[in-house]
């Protein structure tokens, strides 16, 4: 065994897990493993990281994100090969809430790979991670969890469903050497379009989010939200009473 | 569809945008599309090569990825995405550095590729084309043609500084070159006029690896500056310096260079350089990277913008030449900060429409002021055609057609080579379509 940090990113072809490990590796060589559904695109980060940072250790699981089954199997297999210090689950999808109004099956699926596969999967590493009494479980939670609105309730709805269950695997994990951290991101600028954005807008860029995300889990913050202004604007908007929030437009 | 602007910030208008986020997709949205587009990286050029209004804009920024790095050879194979600071601060730490670089790191590989960039190096080393071993294009009728120097050369002499018009660039291997850290030895010489600035340049050239010029084309008569010269230099560690980036928060309402700033200000920037003028070790950033630190620095042109106009002439004329223009700019009234005056070395570009050629390139930046400004570029384009010297397309917004295909006799050449399915504002307004 080597002692190098064994870090485990889930959903790893999303632009924040990938700028995660990206930070990480600069940091220092990780043992790391990637798990995804695409193995061709989950091969093309790989192949970046490991120009990025020759002496870190880099695996590659491909998986399947809806299946209990197979999720149980495969995190039963990444801890055969040692334990594991960090695990970042961070797949998801933002679709669009008129899809998934128009089409039950886009609402299902929107609602399944938000909300139940990241729990799946959580739960899954709780159970091993229970065991050896050790390790950080970073969820990627949204700031759209925290209050339901018109625009993304159903994405909100899968976010929210994130946000109770790890309040509830902090209460479980209090005191042991396990740690569970919620990060909750405002709308963040993808890269690809970071600089194409209308002066005005004010979106986070990735690298700015990320370095709160890792730094967060480092330091095993119970909740982060990413930028930290988000923690402000949602204590107020989480406030404001029915009767006004539903005449808002928002 | 969404704003987008070039560096020169001269128009905002509206753009269908699309993110190649991978490049196992890259086809699906090039080929598909039901209007014509063209590639569009860090939007660091300055005029329209980039622009394509009411059309597709396939932003590459998303092919960030490197693919491969053998440290025993110095090839890197990475998407075209990748920015060339990411490569040098990959690089460097393993003794390898790009050979060539433009005055900015931020932009994509594809886009150094396309407009051919070259560096204060060019009488060593060439252009970025020079450097390139193997390129990936996909044009949008789906075929996928890899080229370099030694395979498919004529697909590769068209694509090097081909404007991004023969398909879409996601991939290219290059040669990086040794370096024995990030550290030069550099040198501030002090010149009094042209003659001195061409003693300089040619007394340099074998020793020096990097030389180019700041030139105060309204103060002192014109043609007085400052040459800088650099080699790279394994004299001992140091600490690195501290990153301090500034950013230009808001558009002024009007250009803060005006006939009012700009003398002060080059008198000023003329003589602190002078006094401070001493061989020094620097870093490789603020040596190559003077204003990157200086995030949205554009922006201080005001609303409206402003024009480069970077020329090279040949050498028999370039005193002369130069001579001229900087008559033409001080009678003007209008005058450039960011003069920059380099000989280029005396080699032929690999691309068709590459830029460099063997001679003098003088690069100045206007505040857009309407007509007064069109009116002086007339005047300086008539002191080029006249030298048989040609304009950056990298650069350029306003050139007319006929000085655009004086200037580059492989135009023909070159139109073979086209993607039917890839249009910008420069290939209209200069080849028709």
């Amino acid at each position: 065994m080597n002692n190098k940090k064994r870090i485990v990113v889930v959903g790893a072809t999303s632009a924040m897990a990938e700028h995660c490990a990206r930070l990480w590796l600069a940091k220092q060589p990780v043992d790391l493993t990637l798990v995804g559904r695409d193995a061709q695109r989950v091969e093309r980060v790989a192949a970046d990281l490991k120009v990025r940072s020759p002496q870190s250790e880099i695996r590659i699981v491909q998986a399947d994100f809806f299946n209990p089954g197979a999720i149980s199997a495969t995190v039963e297999n990444i801890f055969q090969s040692g334990n594991v210090d960090i695990v970042l689950i961070a797949h998801g999808s933002l679709s669009s809430q008129t899809d998934c109004q128009e089409d039950l099956e886009a609402c299902c699926k929107t609602l399944e790979v938000n909300g139940v596969s990241p729990v799946l999967y959580a739960e899954a590493f709780a159970k091993q991670m229970e065991r050896s009494n050790q390790g950080t479980i970073a969820i990627i939670g949204s700031v759209a969890g925290d209050r339901g609105r018109k625009s993304n309730y159903i994405y909100g709805a899968a976010k929210g469903l994130v946000t109770r269950y790890a309040q509830g695997l902090q209460h479980r994990f209090e005191g042991t050497g396990v740690k569970v951290v919620l990060i909750k991101p405002g709308p963040t600028d993808t890269p690809m379009t970071a600089h194409l954005k209308a002066s005005g807008s004010k979106l986070a860029s990735v690298e700015g989010v990320v370095k709160l995300i890792v730094d967060g889990v480092e330091s095993g913050r119970l909740v982060v939200y990413a930028p930290g202004i988000w923690r402000a604007i949602m204590l107020v908007l989480m406030h404001i009473p029915n009767k006004i929030f539903n005449k808002m437009d928002i | 569809m969404k704003p987008v602007r070039s560096w020169g910030r001269l128009s905002s208008d509206p753009h269908y945008a699309f993110g190649l986020n991978n490049p196992f997709g890259v086809k699906s949205i090039v080929c598909h599309g039901t209007r014509k587009g063209v590639a569009h990286g860090m939007g660091r050029s300055y005029g329209d090569i980039c622009l394509n209004p009411e059309g597709a804009l396939w932003v590459t920024t998303g092919l960030d990825h490197f693919i491969a790095f053998d440290d025993s050879n110095g090839r890197l194979v990475c998407e075209a995405g990748v920015l060339l600071r990411d490569i040098q601060r990959l690089v460097i730490p393993h003794g390898w550095i790009l050979p060539v670089t433009p005055g900015t790191q931020l932009v994509t590989v594809g886009g150094a590729i396309a407009n051919d960039v070259h560096g204060k190096n060019h009488h060593i080393l060439g252009s970025f084309g020079d450097h390139v071993q193997s390129v990936s294009l996909i044009r949008t009728d789906g075929e996928i043609i890899q080229c370099g120097p030694h395979e498919k050369a004529d697909w590769f002499a068209a694509t090097v500084g081909g404007a991004g018009l023969t398909g879409v660039i996601t991939q290219a291997e290059i040669q990086l070159r040794r370096a024995p850290g990030p550290w030069l030895d550099a040198e501030t010489v002090p010149y009094a006029n042209l003659n001195e600035f061409f003693c300089l340049a040619d007394g340099s050239e074998a020793d020096w690896e990097h030389t180019v010029s700041w030139i105060d084309c309204i103060t002192g008569g014109g043609g007085r500056g400052l040459f800088m010269r650099g080699n790279p230099t394994s004299d001992g560690e140091r600490p690195l310096p501290r990153q301090r980036k500034l950013t230009m928060p808001v558009v002024p309402p009007v250009s803060m260079v005006n006939q009012f700033s700009l003398r002060p200000f080059n008198m000023a920037y003329y003589y602190l350089k002078k006094w401070q003028a001493k061989r020094v070790i620097t870093h490789y950033e603020p040596f190559f990277y003077p204003l990157d630190n200086l995030l949205e620095w554009n922006r201080i042109y005001g609303p409206k913008g402003f024009f480069q106009y970077q020329s090279v002439v040949p050498r028999e004329a370039g005193q002369d030449a130069v001579q001229a223009m900087l008559k033409e700019i001080a009678r003007s009234g209008d005058g450039s900060f960011l003069a920059v005056l380099k000989t280029f070395g005396n080699r032929q570009s690999i691309g068709m429409l590459s830029f460099p050629q063997p001679g003098v390139t003088l690069a100045l930046d206007f505040p857009n002021r309407g007509d007064h400004t069109h009116r002086l570029f007339e005047r300086l384009d008539a002191v080029v055609r006249e030298a048989k010297g040609r304009l950056y397309l990298a650069k350029d917004a306003r050139m007319p057609r006929q000085l655009f295909e004086a200037g580059y006799p492989r135009l023909t050449e070159f139109i073979k080579y086209r993607d039917p399915g890839i249009s910008s504002s420069l290939s209209r307004r200069l080849m028709g379509s």
